[in-house]
């Protein structure tokens, strides 16, 4: 009856309930890889304001070299290449770290400049009242720099989102593993890939609203 | 003898090859009021950061009460302090600064008590109302609960100096509190301070308000290419200029 159509209605409904489950996945991955790029890089940024310069450089030699690798080698790295030498960490905590550690050298970067968009008589100010510098640190600059740096963590949120699709690599049961699979067995590969497109951008569209609404709120303090 | 509130010795200041700083030495006694005069680029800023080692001399030593500035004598040399020693050492030097610099994340009742609460331990209720008290001095209740952004410069101005008195400070540094402003609103600035001068606080002024600066300070001093060039009472520096320098200095200031 619905042979108009250029898809199995039918069937779509079934791949949408497999697809939905890697969803979940996804989510799951997202978050998790967030969490950890969040701590890692204002840690990162934080210690970079050291005036120690060892430590200044240790940081920013993480940032290069994680930079200049692709976030797929390092997923193959941690999932093959650790398992091969005796440590073994299942696919979806190798997810986690992999693009954790990955996105944590861009949020460093992230934090760092907003930091700097603070003009130094804000930490003199906290100073003179006398505080020391690692209650200015926290009292002062770090709820102004989180502020300035939300919509940019935002987007990273999106891009990260999108890009756990690579995860499927090392096997991690998301949108499009889920969707491979379905692909393999079904040969129905318009459908699927199209649901699972709309999959994702049912994801990061309403975090893509978000963001615009903190860079409105960005411009005034209330 | 009686006992100096700040004491500065032999204070010198580079910044790379430029010697900002180069000897100065004043002493000024509890509950009277200095102001520094000078040419821009003159070191009368640098010399008031120094006092609260918001910049670290390059030679030379601050005393407050009697007390090293930002070192400690350990077997009769002079080491620099931890900045957790230092900390406490400011809290008692109120800073008031040119671009008033509160915190935009904070309301102004929120500025004035965030260093009561976290510097001194202050109780929540305490800080606030501290915090209400030191507004009120200021006249600026009526705007506790802004932020600095819906605040004009004086208002601004007035908040930050509510913020350092609530540091109850012995001494009170004040970095041209009124150059960022608009001419209107000098004169609501320039009362505040006249208030806290009448209450007997010791006081250093960096100001170009020579006007204002004969009327509220007991002693001068022109700072010049980083020396005390002139030094005493209002009268004498302001109205009976010896030195050139100072007169071409007044006379530009004057517009005459």
């Amino acid at each position: 009856m619905l042979e108009f159509l250029p898809f199995d209605p039918w069937k779509a409904v079934q791949f949408s309930q497999v697809l939905l489950r890697g969803a979940i996945m996804t989510v799951q991955i997202t978050a998790g890889a967030l969490v950890i790029a969040i701590v890692l890089g204002l840690m990162m940024a934080v210690i970079k304001t050291s005036r120690v310069r060892v430590v200044r450089f240790l940081v920013d030699a993480y940032i290069e070299i994680f930079r200049g690798i692709p976030a797929l080698t390092l997923l193959f790295i941690l999932y093959f290449g650790l398992a091969y030498s005796g440590l073994q960490i299942k696919s979806v905590p190798a997810a986690i770290l992999g693009l954790g550690l990955v996105g944590c050298a861009t949020l460093t970067e992230v934090f760092r400049s907003g930091f700097e968009a603070l003009h130094h008589g804000q930490r003199e100010a906290a100073l003179a009242v006398g505080m020391t510098p690692i209650m200015a640190m926290r009292n002062i600059i770090l709820p102004q720099a989180v502020r300035i740096t939300l919509p940019p963590i935002g987007n990273y949120a999106i891009g990260l989102l999108k890009d756990t699709a690579i995860v499927s690599a090392i096997a991690a049961p998301e949108i499009m593993f889920y969707a491979r699979n379905l692909v393999t067995s079904t040969f129905d590969t318009t459908t699927i890939y199209v649901l699972a497109a709309i999959l994702y951008f049912c994801l990061s569209f309403p975090l893509a609203r978000i963001v615009s609404r903190l860079e409105e709120r960005r411009r005034s303090w209330q | 003898m009686e006992e100096s509130l700040l004491r500065v010795e032999e204070l010198h200041k580079s910044f790379g090859d430029l010697e900002v700083l180069r000897g100065v030495s004043l002493v000024l006694s509890q509950g009277r009021k200095l102001s520094i005069i000078g040419p821009s680029g003159s070191g009368k800023s640098t010399l008031l950061r120094c006092i609260n080692y918001l910049e670290e001399p390059t030679k030379g030593h601050i005393y407050v009460n009697g007390h090293l500035v930002g070192e400690k004598l350990v077997d009769g040399r002079y080491v620099r302090m931890s900045s957790k020693e230092l900390a406490p050492q400011r809290a008692e030097i109120g800073m008031v600064f040119q671009n008033f610099y509160l915190w935009p994340h904070l309301t102004a009742r929120e500025n004035v008590a965030i260093g009561p609460q976290r510097v001194r331990g202050l109780s929540k209720k305490d800080s606030l109302d501290l915090a209400d008290m030191m507004l009120e001095k200021v006249r600026m209740a009526r705007k506790r609960d802004e932020y600095p952004e819906r605040l004009s410069g004086g208002q601004q101005q007035r908040v930050a100096i509510a913020r350092a008195l609530a540091q109850e400070p012995r001494l009170m540094l004040f970095d041209e509190p009124t150059s960022a402003l608009d001419p209107e609103l000098v004169g609501e600035v320039l009362k505040v301070i006249y208030e806290l001068a009448d209450e007997g606080r010791t006081m250093v002024l960096v100001t170009h308000e020579i006007g204002f600066a004969q009327e509220v300070s007991d002693e001068v001093i022109f700072v010049d290419k980083g020396r005390v060039a002139a030094h005493g009472p209002p009268c004498d520096v302001l109205q009976n200029p010896q030195q050139e320098r100072l007169c071409s200095f007044l006379g530009k200031l004057l517009g005459s």
